[in-house]
């Protein structure tokens, strides 16, 4: 029992971790209906952002972390002009390649510039964990949970109040009514992105900090997708929900299955879990159901 | 004689099926066969050949994927794990039972068909984003169970060695024998597709792309159909993924992992969506850049330095940029891709000298 406790405690603390990245892909997709394949190299990015200012040009962190930020949600703004507009009303395969092709670029780029040698994001983080009732808790952990809940409450707040965040939503329903309505469809979908690059550069940040800076931190965002899938593509609570569930999913069923296969549990167990979502429910906890019309 | 199209006269639905509209199409077509079965042959060295089996593999790949995702409009992240199926398939009836090559490529394709169809199964219920992220689950979990089930991978390092192929006790051992293996298994899809995209199966896979809800409403049945899709585009990866391993005379899952998946989807985007001679152009394109990039930088390079290995981690991320790049390009500029292209140089010497 206490094995099985401190898996699950473990899983749902990554699990916080997972969330923080959906949170970014759920953002893009609520408003802009874009699929980000491009998720997790987006996370890389910021990792190799914030591992080059803090470590390479030795920024102090809090000159690094504001510039890391500031940087990301450039790249985001960019995406969206150079990349995203002008594939606006293409059918979906094309904006799914069109990201597929920009993870490909970004895991080119980013090496090229900064290296492919692993990097770290040193944090002034006690690296001793917390003991609680025999767990083990890592203040990281404790650090992405917070972040997470933080932009939980953030982009709730956002999206039920601001006049911005409801412009958002009437753009994510129906773009030409957002449109006749006078919402500026091209700056929400650029502010859009910008989000999007935010939370990815906090994202790449933690997980950098836990896996360390190299192109292999993009493999996060596979786990993105059983995530949402879970939670519900357009629901910011979905990708909390969905996030804690995959984790704990995936680190209790390696602990249990994982002696008798020999590993690789962790990166098959979630798949399945997404397949059987899809089977029984497509849109997840919280996601809207489609309705087709004719 | 020699005939050019110059206008639209045809009175009949049969006339405008027709695959060779002017006799200048069939002359065409005898010349590119002739091309590939004598002179290709004959002038090649055994690099160039190889590089021609590789593109004839991508070919019959590509050709398989556009049916699923150009033709009938279900986009499949997945396809090269289908290509795993059926070349482990293939790997094991050949090492293990000993069986001909050509069994092993319709068992391997017929294999990867069962399972493409199990894992459209999803598409009843979903599709668009949602299917591309369930075929992006089919990629892991067959990999998955290649790498974990012992029984499949043959153990250490998931390899199965192939015994070399053969046709009627004559042993394919050379390139150039290779070439003809591949030679006519591609020919073969690339003409099966040509009719089966002019049949009543073609034209209810054209329906459900342009508008599902239209098409049933027509009187397709959907679910069919895309089950169809499926197993006729994971058939025709699973006989590519048989064919490369008779190829390569292994079995490894190295060589389908998402990475191939991703490149036939970029094959078929840079080649044009729905169109099988665009899946030839898009596979002999995604399979000769990485080769023309590598001459190219090597050329440049040798003019200020020695080759090292930091050259080559260059190529490794260059490669990476100049793919996603020109997918990115593509998608922007001419979203038809190549075919598309192509066209309008046809279209431009059809008229040609009179342009107006």
């Amino acid at each position: 029992m206490g094995f099985f406790l401190e898996l699950l405690v473990n899983g749902l603390l990554v699990g916080m971790m997972y969330a923080l990245v959906a949170l970014s892909f759920v953002l893009v997709y609520k408003a802009t209906s874009v699929i980000n394949f491009a998720q997790g190299e987006l996370v890389m990015l910021g990792g190799f952002i914030a591992a080059a200012t803090l470590t390479i040009y030795g920024i102090p962190l809090v000159i690094a972390l504001p510039l890391t930020l500031g940087l990301m949600i450039a790249v985001g703004f960019g995406l969206e002009r150079g990349m995203l507009r002008p594939l606006i009303g293409r059918p979906v395969i094309g904006i799914i390649m069109a990201t597929i092709g920009l993870a490909s670029v970004l895991r080119g780029l980013a090496p090229m510039i900064w290296g492919a040698a692993t990097k770290d994001v040193p944090l002034p983080l006690p690296v001793r964990p917390f003991i609680v009732y025999d767990l083990f808790i890592s203040p990281l952990n404790l650090v992405a949970g917070g972040a997470s809940l933080l932009f939980l409450a953030g982009f709730g707040y956002f999206f039920k109040k601001t006049r911005t965040g409801i412009a958002m939503r009437a753009v994510a329903d129906d773009q030409q009514a957002a449109m006749a309505m006078g919402i500026d469809v091209g700056s929400i979908f650029a502010l859009t992105w910008g989000i999007a690059g935010l939370v990815s550069a906090i994202g790449g940040v933690i997980w950098g900090n836990f896996l360390g800076v190299d192109t292999h931190l993009a493999l996060v965002g596979l786990k993105v997708f059983p995530v949402v899938i879970l939670g519900g593509l357009d629901s910011v609570g979905g990708a909390i929900l969905g996030g804690l569930i995959v984790g704990a999913v995936e680190n209790v069923s390696a602990g249990f299955i994982d002696p008798y296969v020999g590993g690789g549990t962790k990166d098959f167990m979630p798949y399945v879990l997404m397949i059987l979502a899809l089977m029984i429910r497509p849109s997840g906890f919280f996601g809207r159901e489609i309705i087709e019309r004719v | 004689m020699f005939y050019r199209a110059c206008g639209v006269f045809k009175t009949t639905y049969a006339a405008d099926m027709e695959l060779y509209p002017v006799p200048l199409a069939k002359y065409t077509v005898a010349a590119v066969a002739v091309f590939c079965a004598v002179i290709v042959p004959l002038v090649s060295s055994d690099h160039l050949l190889s590089l021609a089996n590789l593109v004839g593999i991508a070919v019959v790949g590509a050709i398989g994927l556009n049916i699923l995702t150009g033709f009938t409009g279900q986009i499949s992240i997945g396809h090269g794990a289908f290509m795993a199926v059926g070349g482990y398939t293939a790997a094991i009836l050949s090492a293990r039972y000993g069986m001909p090559f050509w069994v092993g490529l319709i068992a391997g394709g017929s294999m990867a068909a069962v399972v493409g169809t199990f894992f459209g199964t999803p598409s009843l219920r979903i599709k668009g984003l949602y299917l591309a992220i369930a075929t992006l689950a089919a990629q892991f979990i067959i990999e998955w169970a290649i790498n974990h089930i012992t029984w499949i991978s043959g153990g250490v390092q998931s390899t199965i060695y192939v015994p070399k192929p053969a046709l009627a006790g004559l042993p394919l051992d050379s390139e150039l024998k290779k070439y003809f293996m591949i030679l006519v298994v591609a020919a073969m899809a690339y003409v099966f597709a040509m009719n089966l995209v002019r049949t009543r199966i073609g034209r209810a896979f054209m329906a459900i792309r342009d508008r599902d809800v239209a098409a049933e409403i027509l009187g397709v049945n959907i679910f069919a159909y895309k089950l169809l899709a499926f197993a006729i585009s994971s058939f025709y990866a699973g006989v590519a993924g048989a064919l490369f391993t008779y190829y390569l005379e292994i079995a490894n899952y190295e060589q389908f992992t998402i990475t191939v998946s991703v490149q036939y989807l970029a094959m078929i985007i840079i080649g044009g969506l729905g169109s099988v001679l665009g899946s030839v152009f898009g596979a002999v394109f995604i399979t000769l850049l990485p080769i023309v990039l590598r001459w190219g930088v090597e050329g440049v390079w040798e003019l200020f330095a020695p080759p090292t290995s930091m050259m080559l981690d260059f190529l490794a991320n260059l490669r990476l940029i100049v793919f996603g790049g020109l997918i990115i390009l593509f998608l922007i500029l001419e979203p038809e891709g190549l075919y598309r292209l192509w066209k309008h140089v046809k279209d431009y010497f059809r008229v040609w000298p009179f342009a107006y």
